[in-house]
């Protein structure tokens, strides 16, 4: 972590509250953790990524995890792809987010889902897309309505990626990534 | 339908508000990328638009600069948010152009 507040700068009754995590995780905090609880009240983008990622929509947990895994590839942020490949592994009990993050042209996913990524991969690596662009995902079968949540999801995700690869995240011992994507997938974000 | 808009404006309204350590017109700068001196502009330009390439380096000058690690969080966190809103935006925008049919094709 580059920024020594963020691993050791919070107030006494959150670190109370990460050490209990710690205790009852018997894992060590990973660093997104210890993000999401400094200085809440400036940042605190947990229940924003929440609305995102486990709000009604009529993409699955594990659709929206498998963009965030994708997002982040794009972004180059090790932390994020490693965390969301977990929770999409999870959600979809196979390798298919690895397939996914090696060539989205071939993964066994959905049309709907890969016209999706197509998007969201271009907006993250372009920072800017074309109607012609969203008129190829509403062509393969995907609703305006699913195009702004999955726009939703890219927005926490290119928040999330910068602050993960500005301040360094630590991508974590599998097990601890591990015990982290299965909070996620119970728990959410919020 | 999931909807972000209120949680999205309320993150806005938090980094660009009053509670915070570094004054609102760098907060809003790095928001923007724009208008910054060397060395928070080479940080912040990287936070934007690649940064996977931020290094020990860009955030060492910046506080060497006399930026507290507060101050360095709170103009990282805008820049983060900045970009990614500017971009999903736009992207509602191409949205909007195809669904009301406003006359792109």
């Amino acid at each position: 972590m580059r920024l020594a507040v963020l691993d050791r700068g919070h107030r006494l009754r959150t670190k109370a509250l990460l050490g209990i995590i710690r205790l009852v995780s018997r894992q060590p905090v990973v660093d997104a953790v210890k993000l999401a609880f400094y200085r809440p009240e400036f940042y605190g983008g947990g229940p924003l990524t929440n609305e995102a990622m486990r709000g009604p929509s009529a993409w699955t947990i594990g659709e929206r995890e498998l963009m965030a895994a994708y997002v982040s590839k794009v972004n180059d942020c090790p932390f994020c792809v490693a965390a969301h490949t977990a929770t999409s592994n999870i959600c979809y009990d196979d390798a298919t987010a690895a397939a996914t993050l090696a060539d989205l042209d071939t993964a066994p996913i959905t049309e709907e889902l890969r016209a999706t990524l197509r998007l969201l991969g271009k907006l993250t690596r372009q920072h800017r897309v074309e109607a012609d662009d969203v008129r190829a995902v509403l062509a393969s079968g995907v609703t305006a309505v699913q195009v702004k949540d999955a726009l939703a999801v890219g927005l926490v995700f290119n928040i999330t990626d910068r602050l993960a690869n500005t301040f360094d995240f630590e991508v974590a011992d599998p097990a601890a990534m591990e015990a982290g994507a299965r909070h996620l997938v119970k728990r959410g974000y919020g | 339908m999931s909807d972000i808009t209120e949680l999205h404006r309320a993150l806005l309204e938090r980094i660009l508000g009053k509670d915070a350590t570094a004054p609102l017109a760098l907060r809003r700068a790095a928001y923007d990328n724009a208008g910054l001196g060397e060395p928070i502009k080479t940080l912040i330009d990287k936070v934007a638009l690649r940064s996977y390439g931020v290094t020990d380096e860009d955030v060492a000058a910046v506080a060497a600069a006399g930026l507290s690690e507060d101050q360095i969080f709170e103009i990282v966190v805008c820049a983060a948010v900045g970009q990614a809103t500017r971009q999903y935006a736009g992207a509602l925008e191409a949205l909007a152009d195809v669904t009301e049919d406003r006359g792109t094709r």
